[in-house]
């Protein structure tokens, strides 16, 4: 094997070099020498121009994350291409939602300011493809946190690979990107095709079920690229919520829904006119199994097959990925039927674009007065934002919520359709529309 | 020292020395490992308990989240990474991590890259060394 892994190995342009003598400021060399070196670890043969970047390590981890953009910061860093920022440690607006230590709140406000002083944009969520700019079919960026990678390559047509913590920042400060996986155009042909045509059409077009598809394609297709064969009616929304499932249960960057994704107007397009590594057909009991592993909570899922179930719930979390302006206009009349009990948490977290369209319409103190919470900027299961002591149930309609929630924040969950999540939290208790259940 | 020598691909530079600590399955660090004390906490994974803090952690690839790399890098702030990281299939997270910490504090476990028939032949708890240019030494 080869032991090499230098400069000689990736083919740099002129200004490249001159980024890693430190011509462009100590900050862009460091990052143009961590770029080089993932290039290397990845085989990639060259850079590649980005031209947008959306960063996830603003988010507090500890305060090594702290002290690699202090030293960015030190270095004289500045983005150089249009850079969005993923959700920070604490809601910016409403300070006083931080249940963590006065250290930790210091910190990750600390982080927050450091990329904010790089020049980024301070959009502060993980739905950045909706607010405005986003990226155009064909355009090569770098953007950070699985659920807007899947959504940027798949839904936009944009072109990143999987990137995470540090690189991401190091691609804004450069411009540069390793030219590897998804970035190139051979990689992106879907592997393993999903065959939805058995499902009865009503189940197809629940946008509901779309993150127990989700779900189970992630779990089963690993990092390949799969293919939906059969959806039918999803919106952006659904399909948010469908990528954020798939990305938390598999490595899932980018998947194609025939007839609905811009690189798969037909099969043979999506497959890149070879054939499938392989064909999974999925029936109503493979739906079931994965709307079963969503919900941890004894009980939880299977209640939804119309056996009746006495499980408390305590907490509603919706909103990841953030709540848009479409999903809060479907909340609203729902909650004003039934509103939150008191000993119910109800939060919804989103992004601040979605919090002024609330404003505007007047909708915002109208879900307040109802009872529910609206947490900005961060959110629930990477932040300490539940009042509601760790250890109890969780409900939501998020695929993303119900398979980070147990780890991160020790609840059980209990995953259900926007409507049921709002009646169970009117009751207390978990209310299921057995109509719906397949 | 006597004993076995075995060359790998090196994913990002340096030494270290440590008994072996052999992962058959894959762990993610994010969610996986506490940065704090070094210890496994993924309750899923076999081996959830024990320490990689200065193990030569011999494992196929990373598993999971791309945040990984930060606990990699603050584990290293906190002196309870690995002590190298030697690996059977590319897995850029890790790397990452050690690229990182290797600008930040100078210092980082080196990342290497096994044929699988050598990376087969590193057992628990051998005495294994590592040096720069991804020569593996194990103590006979």
């Amino acid at each position: 094997m080869a032991a090499a892994n230098t400069l000689e190995t990736v083919e740099l342009t002129e200004r490249d070099r001159a980024m890693l003598a430190g011509k462009s400021g100590e900050a862009a060399a460091v990052a143009m020498r961590i770029l080089v070196t993932m290039a290397a670890v990845y085989g990639a043969e060259r850079l590649l121009d980005i031209e947008g970047a959306h960063i996830d390590g603003c988010l507090y981890h500890g305060d090594s994350g702290v002290d690699f953009a202090e030293l960015l910061v030190a270095g004289g860093a500045r983005v150089r291409v249009p850079t969005t920022l993923n959700v920070g440690g604490l809601d910016l607006l409403h300070p006083e939602e931080f249940a963590g230590t006065a250290d930790r709140r210091a910190k990750a406000l600390r982080l927050m300011e450091c990329y904010e002083g790089m020049g980024c944009r301070t959009i502060w969520t993980c739905a950045p493809y909706q607010t405005t700019p986003r990226p155009a079919f064909g355009q090569q960026v770098a953007w950070a946190e699985s659920n807007a990678i899947v959504f940027a390559n798949s839904v936009l047509g944009a072109r990143t690979h999987r990137y995470g913590d540090f690189i991401d920042i190091c691609a804004a400060i450069t411009g540069r990107a390793p030219a590897v996986g998804l970035h190139l155009e051979q990689n992106r042909r879907g592997q393993v095709v999903f065959d939805l045509r058995s499902l009865p059409r009503s189940l197809r077009s629940a946008s509901w079920l779309l993150p127990a598809i989700g779900y189970l394609v992630g779990e089963r297709c690993g990092n390949r690229v799969p293919v939906l064969l059969g959806l039918k009616e999803a919106d952006e929304d659904g399909l948010k919520a469908l990528g954020a499932a798939a990305a938390s249960s598999g490595a899932v960057a980018l998947f194609h829904a025939v007839g609905i994704t811009p690189e798969a107007p037909t099969l043979e397009a999506a497959l890149g006119d070879r054939e499938a590594e392989e064909w999974i057909e999925i029936d109503v009991s493979d739906l079931r199994a994965g709307l079963v592993s969503l919900s941890t909570a004894p009980g939880g899922a299977e209640a939804g097959a119309g056996e009746g179930v006495d499980l408390a719930i305590d907490v509603v979390a919706l909103g990841s990925p953030h709540f848009s302006p479409r999903e809060f206009a479907e909340l609203l009349p729902l909650v004003e039927r039934h509103p939150p009990a008191g000993s119910v948490e109800f939060v919804v977290c989103t992004n601040r674009l979605s919090l002024d369209e609330l404003e505007r319409r007047g909708s915002l103190d109208r879900l307040r007065s109802l009872g529910v919470r609206v947490v900005v900027d961060t959110c629930v299961v990477v932040a300490p934002i539940l009042r509601t002591p760790a250890g109890g149930v969780l409900m939501t309609n998020s695929g993303k919520f119900a398979h980070y929630a147990p780890g991160n924040v020790g609840f059980d969950v209990v995953f259900g359709s926007l409507a049921e999540c709002v009646r169970s939290a009117h009751a207390g208790r978990l209310w299921r529309d057995a109509e719906l259940w397949p | 020292m006597t004993g076995k020598e075995l060359e790998g691909r090196v994913l990002v530079g340096g030494t270290g020395a440590g008994p072996v600590l052999r992962l058959e399955e894959p762990l993610s660090f994010w969610g996986g490992v506490d940065p704090v004390t070094g210890r496994i906490i993924d309750r899923r994974h076999p081996r959830c308990g024990e320490s990689v803090a200065g193990r030569v952690l011999v494992m196929p690839y990373g598993r999971g989240s791309s945040s990984s790399s930060s606990v990699l890098l603050e584990g290293v702030r906190l002196g309870t990474a690995p002590a190298a990281v030697v690996l059977r299939e590319l897995d850029g997270i890790l790397a990452l991590g050690a690229a990182v910490a290797r600008e930040l504090y100078e210092q980082s476990p080196p990342v290497l890259l096994l044929e699988a028939a050598d990376w087969e032949a590193l057992p628990e708890g051998a005495e294994v060394s590592v040096d720069v240019s991804g020569r593996l030494r194990l103590a006979g």
